[in-house]
C-alpha cells in the first residue's frame, strides 16, 4: 500500500537521522499524536498543557528546547513556532542511552550532544555564551521550588558558579578582566568529570538493544 | 612500640592464665596484700567454724570471668590492629583481614602449644546475638542462592565418587555446607575498590551484594540445617522451603522498615532529651534484630533495612552531636566485631582438630570459584539489557574475583549442629576456603584490578556547577519523560518522593521548616550586608552570597540543627566553622570504613585561607593609595569599618596567625604546624585573592569577619551525588541515585553524612563575594570608581 510504503520510508529516514528503532519511533509518534490532538504540528501551548510537567521547575526551558532550532543539528538558530514530528524526534534523540555496542568516539559524541543540549537550555539569546543573567535565570528556576530560597540566594549561587567556571578556565585573569560568559568549551570543561551517561538518558520503550543504531557523530 | 609489646605480652600471659579456667593464685606482676588469715587449706582440726577475720582482700574470678575474657580478647585484637597501621605499606597490599587472621594463627599456635582451649565465647548464641549485628552488613539473593545450590549439587555429585570416601554426606548436608561457604565477605574487596576508585556501579553492586548476601546465607543456613535433620525430603518440603525463604527475607525487611519508622517517630519528640538520642537509634536497631530472631526471620535484613530507613528520617530529627556519636559508635562496633571474628578464625584454625579430606576440600575450592564466576556471568547477562551502563567483562571479573569468604562463613561453620556427622570436615573445609580466598585473592585483587584497569570513577565533582547541572539534568529528564509519556526510574522516584513529602515526612519529621534562630539571624545579617553593598557601590552587584542560602541550595531543604545553644555571632561562627570542617568528607565518596573522618585537610585549607585573609588585612593596607583602581573590590567605602556590624573581637589585627586562628576557632587543636604558606597550592580563588592583597579590601575584612571560616574552594565538596541523600521539602526530585546512595551510605554507617547545615555555605560565601566584587562577572563600566 502506498501509505504504508511512505511511512516505512519516512521511518527509515527518521531512523537514520535520530537513531531510534522503528518501534520506538512508532511509540513516539503515538505520543506525538496525543500531544498535538492529531494534528501535524505541536505548539508550545500543547506542551504546556501536559499536567505532569506542571511541577517541573524548568518546565519553560524544557519546552523551549523543543522549539529551539539549534537542537535540530542543522546549524540554524532561532526558534520555531511549531514543530513537526521530525523535530520532536530530533530533540528526543539527545536522550538515547548508549548501548553495549557504542564505540568510544560515539560515546564521546553523544556526550557532547548532551552537553550541547544543556548549553542551549542556558543560552537563550543564541549568542554562544552563557552570561551571568542567563545563568542566574536557570538557577532561579531550579530553586524556585525550594521556597525559602530568595532571589538573592539564587543570584549568589549563580555568581559563585560563574566564578568557578571563570577560575577553572581562565585561571590567570587579571583584576580588570571581565569574564564575558561561559562558552561551550568552558562549559565542557567544567562538566568534564560528570558522568552523563547514567544521568541523561531515557529508556525509550521497546528498546531493542541489538538493532539500535549507534549515535551518529554530531557536534 | 615498646610499651605496646609489653602490654601485649602481659595480656597474652593473662589470657593464657585465665583461659585455664581456674583462678590463678596471684598474677605474677601484681602486688597483693597478704590476707591477714591464712586460707584454710589443710584438713580442719576443729569441725566447727573458726572465727574468721574479715578478709581485706579477696578475689572472685568466676564472677567476672566471661566479660573479662571477652574484654581481654578484644583488647588483644585491637592492639594487633594498632600494630598493623604502624607500617603503612602493609595495609596497602595486604588486607586487614589477612593480618588479623595471621595474628590469630600465631596466638592460636601459642595456645595450642600450651594446650589451651579457645575461649568458649564463640557459642552460637553469642555470635548471633551479640556479634553479628554490628558487623557491617552488605547483597544478591540470587547470587547466593545460585552459589549455594550450585556448589551443593556439585559437591554432592563429587561425594558419590568413592575415591574420596565421603559418601556419607547426603544432599542436605552438602547444601548446608554450600550455603555456608557462599557467603561473601566484602571487607577486603570493598577496601580495595575504594582505594582504586572503581566505578560507582561496580562498587554499588559489590556492596549491595554483600549486604543482602549475608541475609540470604543465614536464611539458607537455617533452612538447610533444619532440613538436614530431616530423614526424608519430600517435594512439599522443598516448596515450603522456598516459601519460607520469601517469608524470611521479606519479613526481615518489613520488620526493619517498621522499626525504622518507629524510631523516626520517636526521634521526632526528642528535642529536649538530646543526650539519649543515640540510645534510641541503637536500641531500635538492636530490637529489630532481636525481634527478627524471635520470629526466626532474617535478622540481618531487618537490621539493615531498619538502619536504612532510620538514616533517612532520623537524620533530620536528631542533633548534630547525636549523629556524630552514632556514626562513631557504629563504626567502632563494626570494627570490633570484624576484628574479633578474623582473630578467632586464626586462633581456631590452630586449636581445633581438623579433619582433612583432600578430595572434598579441593573440590570445594574449585566449585566455589567456578560457580561464582558462572553466577556472575549469568546474572550480568540477564540484567545487562536492563541497565543503561552495562557491566563489561572487566567489571564482571572484579565482581567474581571479589568473592572473598570471611566472617559469616566462619561463624556459621563453627556453629553447625553437632549431629551432622561430618562437622569437622565442614569446619576444616570452611576454614580452608576462607584462608585461601582471603590470603590469595585478597592480596592479589588489588594489583589485578589495577592491571585490568577497571573503569574508574572521577571523584572531583564537588563544584557548584556540577551540582547545578546534576539537578538540571534530573529535572530535564523527568520533564522529557513526562512529555513523552515514558517512565523510567525517575518517574517512580518522583512519585515516591511526592508521597514521601506529603505524608511520611509530615508524620515522622519534626517540623523542619522553622529555621534555627541562629541560622535565621545569620541570614538576616548577610542580607543586611548585601543591601549595604548594593546601596553604596553599585546597583548591579549581588555580591552577598548568603552563606546560609548557599547551604540551603545545597540541601534544598533546610536541615536546621536545633541544638545551637548560643545566640551570639561568635558561637554561630564557631558552630558553623566546626561543621564546615566535616563537609570536606563529602568529597570522599566512599569513606574508608575503617577510618574516621579526617579533618586535617579541611583545616589546612582553612588555615591557608586564613593566612591570605590575614595578609590582606594588614593594618596599613586600608589606606592604600591604590584605592581608585581597586575600588571595585570594596564592599564598603574605605574608612567605614564593618566593626559596626560584627564584633571586632573576631579579628585581631595582628599578623599573628595563631591568634586569629585561636580566636576564630577556639575549638580546633593543632594548627600551629602550619604557618602561612603561599596559597599558590590552594584553590584558584585563593590565588586570586593573593594577587589582590594590595587591595585594602574592607571586603576581605567583611569576609574575614563574617566568614573567616570560609574557604574558597572551587571544587569543594557539595556534591551530594556521593554523599548522604538529600532531603528537600518541595522539589520533587533530589536524590540522584538516592536509593543507591542509601545503600552505600549505610554501609559506611553514615560516615559521610554530614548534616552540618551551613557547612558548604561558608566556603562559598567568601569566594563569590571576593570574586564578584573583584572582577570577572561584572563589567567595569558598571563600577563607578569615583564613588568613595
Amino acid at each position: 500500500m502506498g501509505a504504508k510504503q511512505t511511512r516505512a520510508e519516512k521511518y527509515q529516514d527518521l531512523m537514520d537521522k535520530t537513531g531510534f528503532s522503528p518501534e520506538q519511533i512508532k511509540n513516539l509518534h503515538t505520543r506525538f499524536q496525543q500531544l498535538s490532538d492529531n494534528e501535524e504540528t505541536i505548539s508550545r501551548e500543547d506542551l504546556e498543557k501536559i499536567p505532569a510537567l506542571a511541577n517541573n521547575p524548568i518546565r519553560k526551558q524544557i519546552i523551549e528546547a523543543f522549539f529551539d532550532k539549534r537542537n535540530q543539528h542543522q546549524n540554524e538558530v532561532g526558534a520555531f513556532q511549531e514543530i513537526g514530528f521530525e523535530q520532536f524526534l530530533m530533540v528526543m534523540s539527545h536522550f538515547r542511552p548508549p548501548t553495549l555496542k557504542t564505540t568510544e568516539e560515539e560515546k564521546e559524541a553523544m556526550r557532547k550532544e548532551k552537553l550541547r543540549f544543556l548549553f542551549n537550555m542556558h543560552d537563550t539569546d543564541n549568542d554562544g555564551t552563557i552570561t551571568l543573567e542567563e545563568y542566574r535565570k536557570v538557577v532561579e528556576e531550579l530553586l524556585k521550588k525550594s521556597g525559602a530560597i530568595g532571589l538573592e540566594a539564587a543570584k549568589a549561587i549563580a555568581d559563585a558558579a560563574m566564578l568557578e567556571v571563570a577560575s577553572t578556565n581562565v585561571p590567570h585573569m587579571a583584576p580588570e578582566d571581565f569574564y564575558e560568559g561561559i562558552t561551550f568549551e568552558h562549559f565542557e570543561q567544567i562538566l568534564k568529570g560528570l558522568e552523563m551517561e547514567s544521568r541523561m538518558h531515557i529508556r525509550f520503550l521497546d528498546v531493542d538493544t541489538t538493532t539500535m543504531r549507534c549515535g551518529k557523530s554530531k557536534s | 612500640l615498646q610499651p605496646l609489646g609489653g602490654a601485649a605480652g602481659l595480656m597474652c600471659f593473662s589470657l593464657l592464665c585465665v583461659c585455664r579456667g581456674e583462678v590463678p593464685p596471684k598474677p605474677t606482676g601484681v602486688v597483693t596484700i597478704v590476707p591477714p588469715i591464712k586460707p584454710d587449706n589443710g584438713p580442719q582440726a576443729y569441725p566447727e567454724a573458726e572465727k574468721a577475720n574479715l578478709p581485706v582482700f579477696t578475689m572472685n574470678y568466676p564472677r567476672i570471668q566471661i566479660p573479662f575474657e571477652i574484654t581481654l580478647w578484644m583488647l588483644l585484637a585491637s592492639f594487633a590492629k594498632i600494630g598493623f597501621h604502624v607500617y603503612h605499606k602493609i595495609t596497602i597490599w595486604v588486607p586487614e583481614s589477612c593480618l588479623l587472621i595471621s595474628i590469630g594463627l600465631i596466638v592460636g599456635a601459642i595456645m595450642h602449644s600450651v594446650h589451651e582451649e579457645p575461649p568458649a565465647v564463640l557459642t552460637s548464641n553469642v555470635f548471633f546475638l551479640y556479634m553479628l549485628p554490628p558487623i557491617v552488613l552488605w547483597f544478591a539473593v540470587v547470587g547466593t542462592l545460585w552459589n549455594s545450590v550450585g556448589i551443593g549439587m556439585s559437591l554432592f555429585a563429587i561425594c558419590q565418587i568413592e575415591a574420596f570416601g565421603v559418601q556419607d554426606i547426603n544432599l542436605q548436608e552438602n547444601l548446608l555446607f554450600a550455603s555456608i561457604i557462599s557467603a561473601v565477605d566484602p571487607v577486603a574487596v570493598l577496601n580495595v575498590f575504594e582505594d582504586v576508585n572503581v566505578n560507582e556501579q561496580l562498587y554499588i553492586v559489590v556492596f549491595g551484594e554483600c549486604l543482602f548476601n549475608d541475609a540470604v546465607t543465614v536464611v539458607l543456613y537455617n533452612m538447610f540445617s533444619f532440613v538436614a535433620e530431616m530423614p526424608v525430603v519430600e517435594p512439599v518440603d522443598v516448596f515450603l522451603g522456598v516459601a519460607r525463604f520469601f517469608v524470611v527475607g521479606l519479613g526481615g525487611m518489613g520488620f526493619g522498615i517498621l522499626f525504622g519508622f518507629v524510631a523516626a517517630f520517636t526521634t521526632r519528640f526528642t528535642s529536649k532529651v538530646r543526650e539519649i538520642e543515640p540510645l534510641f537509634i541503637f536500641m531500635y536497631s538492636y530490637l529489630a534484630y532481636l525481634v527478627a530472631e524471635l520470629f526466626s526471620i532474617s535478622s540481618i535484613m531487618a537490621i539493615v533495612t531498619c538502619a536504612l530507613t532510620m538514616k533517612y528520617y532520623v537524620e533530620e530529627n536528631v542533633s548534630q552531636r547525636s549523629c556524630t556519636t552514632i556514626r562513631h559508635v557504629v563504626k567502632m562496633l563494626g570494627a570490633i566485631s570484624e576484628t574479633l571474628i578474623f582473630f578467632f578464625l586464626g586462633v581456631v584454625t590452630i586449636t581445633t582438630e581438623h579433619e582433612w579430606n583432600w578430595g572434598y576440600i579441593l573440590f570445594t575450592l574449585l566449585f566455589a570459584f567456578v560457580w561464582r564466576g558462572l553466577g556472575v556471568l549469568v546474572l550480568t547477562q540477564i540484567i545487562n539489557p536492563f541497565r543503561t551502563i552495562p557491566f563489561n567483562l572487566k567489571d564482571q571479573f572484579g565482581l567474581a574475583y571479589g568473592g572473598l569468604r570471611g566472617a559469616i562463613s566462619f561463624a556459621l561453620a563453627f556453629t553447625l549442629p553437632d549431629n551432622i556427622g561430618r562437622k569437622q570436615l565442614f569446619v576444616t573445609a570452611t576454614i580452608a576456603i576462607i584462608l585461601f580466598t582471603v590470603f590469595l585473592q585478597g592480596i592479589s585483587i588489588r594489583p589485578l584490578i589495577e592491571f585490568i584497569n577497571v573503569r574508574r570513577t572521577n571523584r572531583n565533582l564537588g563544584t557548584i556547577n556540577v551540582e547545578i547541572h546534576c539537578r538540571l539534568m534530573e529535572h530535564t529528564i523527568a520533564g522529557i519523560e513526562d512529555l513523552c509519556g515514558q517512565w523510567s526510574h525517575f518517574y517512580w522516584k518522583d512519585k515516591f518522593m511526592k508521597f514521601n513529602n506529603r505524608i511520611l515526612r509530615r508524620i515522622l519529621i519534626r517540623d523542619s521548616r522553622a529555621e534555627s534562630s541562629i541560622v535565621a539571624l545569620y541570614k538576616k545579617l548577610e542580607l543586611q550586608n548585601a543591601m549595604e553593598i548594593l546601596d553604596t557601590v553599585s546597583g548591579d552587584i549581588s555580591a552577598a552570597p548568603s552563606i546560609v542560602s548557599l547551604y540551603e541550595e545545597k540541601k534544598s531543604s533546610a536541615k536546621p540543627k536545633k541544638k545551637f545553644l548560643a545566640a551570639d555571632l561568635r558561637n554561630m561562627h564557631d558552630i558553623l566553622s566546626k561543621n564546615m570542617y566535616k563537609i570536606r568528607q563529602r568529597t570522599v565518596a566512599y569513606t574508608n570504613k575503617h577510618a574516621l573522618p579526617n579533618d586535617s585537610q579541611t583545616k589546612e585549607i582553612l588555615i591557608r585561607r586564613h593566612a591570605s585573609i590575614r595578609r590582606s588585612l594588614r593594618p596599613g593596607s586600608f589606606q592604600s593609595t591604590m584605592v581608585p583602581k581597586s575600588h571595585k573590590y570594596f564592599s564598603l567605602p574605605p574608612g567605614q569599618s564593618l566593626d559596626l556590624k560584627f564584633p571586632p573581637g573576631r579579628l585581631s589585627y595582628t599578623d599573628d596567625h595563631e591568634t586569629l586562628s585561636e580566636v576564630a576557632y577556639p575549638t580546633r587543636r593543632s594548627r600551629s604546624s602550619r604557618p602561612a604558606r603561599s596559597s599558590s597550592r590552594a584553590m584558584m580563588p585563593l590565588r586570586r585573592l593573593d594577587t589582590l592583597t594590595e587591595a585594602p579590601s574592607v571586603d576581605a575584612v567583611g569576609d574575614g569577619g563574617r566568614t573567616d571560616h570560609g574557604v574558597s574552594r572551587t571544587d569543594s565538596s557539595y556534591s551530594d551525588s556521593h554523599a548522604a541523600p538529600r532531603r528537600h521539602i518541595n522539589s520533587s526530585d533530589d536524590q540522584d541515585s538516592g536509593s543507591v546512595d542509601n545503600l552505600r551510605n549505610n554501609h559506611h554507617e553514615a560516615q559521610e553524612e554530614e548534616e552540618q547545615p551551613s557547612s558548604s555555605s561558608p566556603v562559598w560565601a567568601a569566594e563569590p563575594r571576593d570574586g564578584t566584587t573583584r572582577n570577572p562577572l561584572l563589567r567595569r563600566p558598571q563600577w563607578n570608581p569615583k564613588k568613595k
